[in-house]
């Protein structure tokens, strides 16, 4: 059954980042993309031994860091200062990337312009004629961890939805988004089915009406 | 045999015009910052320049950028906040631009560093930057064949060389420092400091002297 929570409104960008943090498996490796999935590492239980990998060459990262902490040769992929954590490892990006075409990331989680029903990702490039194009790791972590959570808001700034049944825009992976949290639903998507796991400020039969996809309840 | 290297200006000395040169760094971190102004300094033109991204603000890349001598750059992301100067030149049509995924980029050196002469990679499979390339399906999945990246000169920052140029690095600033180094017939180190042969830990040795042809203490 779908947990819809139609009484209240839609998730703020604070309540995503914690859902995403309350579905990430106790000890898994986790890499957050830059921008607002970065934001889900404030919502990690040190308790649950979830190590931060930065593509950029490191395996347990700490918070941002601040003041006497700055160090200018300790980064993460988005070149904020960051803290490293007992146990942290340094490593080229060679090996950084091997890591994730390798299948050794348990999850990454990314920001998306869409997401088509069968998991296909864009979130890289506008496609406009005068955009420079730039994708840095955003096609090595597609296809590279075992699961792609996407964050993101269900419609764009002119209504249109992000959820589609074919993304228009330039695609970064084919079929490899396994789940989509937004803030009015989150979806599990399972070779090309999409399943509704729970609701934010609307309904199952509402989406049904404002999404050009297929759902279904989460079984 | 390892040379030590006088000034940044000497370290530099005999880059020919149209070099394709490597240069590390991921934000400020394991930049070679004096190495790079040695290069603006040098002269050297028609230069195919590969970096993560194309240059912050107006030092460093930018600079070597604003003159007009770097004809190409390949890179993951070009497009941040400040990278005015690439983009003027870009818009202007006066610089070419490769895209290459993160991890390709990084595979592709160090493909050249070891011999290697192309391999298939599921990362871009399906994209617009695998447009043109040739593809096959290994395990049931899209490959895509990437070539390697030889360079005639590669421009590293490590922390500390020995007197047999055998490198260390310091936490995220090792990013390209160790495939670059493998990658090109010449690689020239900067590094903050320098101990006797015998002043390493073999078993913490990250570039071994082979692949180290001039070393320059910039502090």
């Amino acid at each position: 059954m779908t947990a819809e929570h139609p009484d209240r409104g839609p998730l703020d960008r604070t309540e995503l980042a914690r859902l995403v943090a309350r579905d990430i498996p106790p000890r898994s490796y986790v890499n957050l993309g830059i921008g607002q999935p970065t934001a889900v590492a404030d919502h990690l239980d040190p308790a649950r031994g979830i190590v931060l990998h930065t593509e950029n060459g490191m395996l347990g990262m700490g918070p941002q860091a601040h003041g006497d902490e700055v160090d200018p040769d300790l980064l993460n992929a988005g070149k904020i200062p960051v803290t490293e954590l007992p146990g942290a490892a340094y490593f080229d990006h060679a090996q950084s990337f091997a890591m994730m075409r390798g299948g050794h990331l348990d999850v990454c989680v990314l920001g998306a312009f869409q997401v088509a029903a069968d998991g296909t990702l864009a979130n890289w490039h506008t496609g406009a004629p005068d955009a420079i194009p730039a994708v840095g790791g955003a096609m090595d972590l597609a296809v590279g961890a075992k699961d792609v959570f996407v964050m993101m808001t269900l419609f764009d700034k002119a209504g249109a939805p992000k959820l589609v049944r074919g993304c228009t825009y330039p695609v970064t992976g084919l079929q490899c988004v396994s789940r989509i949290y937004t803030d009015l639903a989150v979806f599990h998507l399972t070779a090309g089915r999409v399943r509704v796991a729970e609701t934010y400020g609307t309904t199952l039969a509402d989406l049904r009406t404002r999404l050009d996809v297929e759902l279904e309840p989460i079984g | 045999m390892v040379e030590i290297a006088p000034d940044p200006d000497a370290a530099v000395r005999g880059i020919a015009d149209g070099s394709t040169v490597l240069i590390g760094g991921f934000g400020p971190a394991g930049q070679p910052y004096a190495l790079i102004d040695a290069l603006r300094r040098s002269g050297a033109g028609d230069l195919t320049v590969v970096n993560n991204n194309a240059g912050n603000g107006t030092t460093g890349l930018a600079a070597l950028l604003a003159t007009g001598r770097v004809r190409k750059i390949i890179c993951s992301f070009p497009r941040q906040t400040d990278s005015f100067v690439f983009e003027e030149l870009y818009a202007a049509g006066r610089i070419e631009l490769e895209v290459a995924p993160q991890g390709n980029l990084a595979e592709r050196i160090r493909a050249a560093g070891a011999g290697i002469g192309g391999f298939y990679t599921p990362t871009g499979a399906g994209t617009m930057l695998a447009e043109g390339k040739e593809t096959r399906t290994i395990d049931g999945r899209v490959h895509v064949l990437e070539h390697p990246i030889r360079a005639d000169v590669a421009l590293i920052r490590a922390h500390t060389a020995d007197g047999a140029g055998n490198l260390v690095y310091r936490k995220t600033g090792r990013n390209f420092g160790p495939i670059m180094a493998t990658a090109a017939r010449l690689t020239i180190a900067e590094v903050t400091r320098t101990v006797p042969v015998g002043g390493l830990d073999p078993e913490a040795v990250v570039t071994p002297g082979i692949f180290v042809d001039r070393v320059v203490v910039t502090g």
